[in-house]
């Protein structure tokens, strides 16, 4: 028993629960926090009979700001010893569906650049007092090189990159660690079927290696490791190339 | 290739032997709430359930239709640590059982030769296990399920609350509907580990005087037959029978986790003289007198789940199983004329595995029946469908019966033979699923829905 409790932001994504499985089998307590809460409570038994320490269920919708100060109060609340952070939700569509709807494209940095934003700056302070614990947050790949094929996706997540470097940086100073994990593809919901994928990883294995990464203090990783040579390729290529391929 | 719909992936499935393929449009509900949903999106090609592909045949493949994945409904429930009973998910595994439960001193109470299968899964071909003579089968330790059928409505089923439905649903290959949950008694086991007896059997006479004098009374018993042996040593093997290690018997190296097979085998690898050698050693393996140890439950229970993937050892054609049961009266003149077939024929099988079973299961097309059921595997060579039909041939006149959870090409008349209650399932399905909603290709095959075809 470590005496840590996760919040687990974006709980009801398939990486999401794969990690919050890994915690409560070290026997620490888990705040599931998302939109769906008749399914996080189904999600909250099977963690408890995992072994968590303590299992609550918040409400949280990234894109109702509003409500994000009461929120960080209610997991300061829920957490006995040290609060740990996992940030998980994103919103993503197809490319050509947001070409065609421009709002969708608000609504994509909305939830994962603005959203993340909010909860993360009212997490913070509490974060600071503790002097000490984990903030996890997925990023992608698609964050590391604007893409025809995803731009306004990967726009959000290298803004949530940056604003990560500089939160690792003022955390740092009090012991917490920032851990962004970049996963390449992973087989859940916001992939399944697609057919170009290729090299997919389990939610499992992208759990696994976030949660390795943040006990580590690690700072940035891409999971899996496999992705680390291949966006070094991917970032090398020059505009005037990159702008011609189609990928 | 047809277009994608919406959060579905258009797949090229297989069963487990990687014969039977069918290109179907699957989704892959991460809640049980999104299932509906999933049932409602499927078109004219009708659904099918599917948990982990490990039926050998077609029982989870639906060619030009539609499939939902299961694998993702994968939450525990509830357990009572006092009585052992589980509330799950469908999608929850007998191997993630044994790694929260086995700990606490429970197990599932039946578990099939490989723990990579879904609970919904097991319900649909009601499996059984190395204790089916003590225990029964799967449905017989199934409290209730929830069942959703063609309707949208979601049915809770238990024994006596409508036993025909419960009937239909056990061992039912998924015809009558999508388990959504289910409620599961589990065993207590005093420890992770079993006493192991292996002995030499010299030949099949060896074997069924075994079975009759002792092995039923064991615990657990298997038997492994070198396929390949003829004459005065045709079903030569391997017995063995395990109990329960006591308290405290520690036991290393019993862990999940497995060498992954990476790539299809060449063809030739496991050809008739590769085989022989390797029956050979297996044979040797045991000492003339016997042998007992201490082993894991897992690597019992389990033994091939320690190479992911072997199903490809079999190489890019695939492979063919067959499993039947024989009644005792049968077994020994339908065993030997089911070895001297599988002998004779060029196709060399690797291992066979020879089981007793106790009695009928609740389900109509339940597998068991008392008596001695045999498996054998081979290559997928062109002359497999012939030999099939041998032995499919060779069970009728014995009275047996063949498992669907293993079949790939079993006759409909054949089946209708074997499965006497298979009137009973019709009915059932005919009011619960009237336009014939849940299709397989194996019920196309069997010809179980003809009301609807
Ligand atoms: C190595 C190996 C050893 C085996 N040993 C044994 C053994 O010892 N004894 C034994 O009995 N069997 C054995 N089997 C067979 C296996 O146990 C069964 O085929 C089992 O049904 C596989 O479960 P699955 O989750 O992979 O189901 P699948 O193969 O995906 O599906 C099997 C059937 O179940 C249905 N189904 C799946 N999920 C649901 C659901 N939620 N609701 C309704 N229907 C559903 C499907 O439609 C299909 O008809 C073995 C298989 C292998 C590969
Ligand atoms: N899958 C990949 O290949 C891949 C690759 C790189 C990075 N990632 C990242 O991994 C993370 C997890 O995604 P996933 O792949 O597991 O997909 P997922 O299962 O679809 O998860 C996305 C999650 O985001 C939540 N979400 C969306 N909008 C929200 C909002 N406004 N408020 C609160 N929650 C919201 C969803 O919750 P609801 O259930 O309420 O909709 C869902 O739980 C994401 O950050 C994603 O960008 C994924």
């Amino acid at each position: 028993m470590s005496g840590e409790t996760w919040v687990v932001l974006g709980a009801s994504s398939a990486i999401a629960r794969a990690f919050a499985r890994l915690v409560a089998r070290r026997g620490d307590g888990v705040i599931l926090a998302g939109r769906d809460r008749e399914d996080l409570d189904i999600l909250a038994k099977d963690l408890a009979l995992r072994g968590a320490a303590s299992v609550h269920v918040l409400g949280f919708d990234a894109l109702d700001t509003a409500s994000h100060p009461d929120f960080a109060r209610d997991c300061r609340r829920l957490a006995p010893g040290r609060l740990g952070v996992f940030l998980a939700f994103a919103y993503m569509e197809e490319q050509a569906s947001v070409d065609a709807e421009p709002d969708l494209a608000l609504a994509t940095i909305g939830a994962g650049f603005t959203g993340a934003v909010s909860v993360l700056h009212r997490l913070a302070p509490h974060l600071e007092d503790q002097e000490g614990g984990h903030l996890i947050a997925l990023g992608s790949v698609a964050g590391d090189r604007g893409r025809r094929k995803n731009y306004v996706y990967g726009a959000t997540k290298a803004g949530l990159h940056a604003y990560l470097q500089g939160l690792r940086a003022r955390l740092h100073r009090h012991g917490v660690t920032v851990t962004t994990v970049k996963p390449g593809f992973v087989d859940t919901a916001m992939t399944f079927g697609r057919p170009e994928l290729f090299l997919v990883a389990s939610p499992r294995a992208v759990a696994e290696a976030a949660l390795k990464a943040a006990l580590k203090g690690r700072d940035e990783i891409y999971a899996p490791w496999f992705w680390t040579p291949i966006m070094a390729v991917i970032k090398a290529i020059p505009e005037r190339v990159m702008k011609r391929l189609d990928i | 290739m047809a277009e994608r719909p919406q959060g579905a992936a258009l797949l090229r499935l297989s069963g487990w032997g990687r014969v039977a393929v069918a290109e179907t449009t699957a989704r892959r509900p991460e809640r049980i709430g999104e299932v509906a949903s999933a049932l409602w999106a499927a078109g004219p090609g009708g659904v099918i359930a599917r948990g982990l592909g490990r039926a050998y045949g077609d029982a989870a493949l639906n060619q030009g239709g539609d499939t939902i994945l299961t694998e993702r409904l994968d939450r525990l429930l509830a357990f009572d640590a006092a009585t052992g009973a589980l509330d799950c998910e469908a999608g929850v595994t007998i191997d993630d059982l044994v790694d929260v439960f086995l700990p606490r001193g429970w197990m599932p109470p039946v578990c099939p030769g490989t723990a990579f299968v879904t609970l919904g899964g097991a319900l649909a071909n009601d499996v059984h296990g190395k204790n089916h003579d003590r225990v029964g089968s799967f449905a017989d330790h199934v409290r209730w399920f929830d069942l959703l059928a063609a309707d949208g409505a979601v049915r809770r089923v238990t024994p006596d609350s409508d036993p025909a439905l419960f009937a239909a649903t056990c061992g039912g290959i998924g015809l009558s509907g999508i388990v959504l949950r289910l409620g599961l008694a589990l065993e207590r086991v005093p420890s992770p580990a079993v006493r192991l007896r292996e002995e030499r059997m010299a030949s099949l006479d060896d074997f069924l005087s075994a079975f009759a004098t002792r092995a039923r009374a064991a615990t657990w018993s298997v038997g492994w037959i070198d396929a390949l042996a003829r004459g005065g040593s045709l079903g030569r093997g391997i017995l063995e029978t395990a109990e329960p290690a006591p308290a405290g018997t520690a036991v290393a190296r019993d862990r999940r986790g497995a060498l992954p097979v990476p790539f299809d085998l060449p063809g030739s690898v496991l050809n008739a003289a590769g085989v022989a050698a390797f029956n050979e050693l297996y044979f040797r393996r045991v000492p003339a007198g016997g042998r007992e140890r201490s082993v894991g439950l897992r690597r019992f229970l389990f033994p091939l789940d320690a190479l992911s993937g072997w199903n490809r050892l079999y190489g890019s054609r695939g492979f063919r199983q067959f499993q039947c049961v024989l009644p005792d009266a049968e077994a020994e003149k339908g065993l030997r004329a089911l070895l001297e077939a599988a002998a004779q024929s060029r196709a060399a099988s690797f291992l066979a595995v020879i089981k007793t079973l106790g009695g009928d299961g609740r389900g109509f097309l339940s597998f068991p029946m008392r008596g001695i059921t045999l498996a054998l595997d081979f290559p997928n060579r062109p002359d497999a469908p012939d030999l099939l039909h041998r032995l499919e041939r060779i069970t009728l006149d014995h009275g047996g019966r063949i498992y669907l959870a293993k079949d790939s090409a079993l006759s409909p008349e054949g089946f209708a033979r074997m499965y006497p209650r298979l009137d009973e399932l019709r009915r059932v399905l005919a009011a619960v699923d009237p336009q014939g909603r849940f299709r397989s290709d194996m019920a196309r095959r069997l010809r179980i829905r003809e009301d609807v075809a």
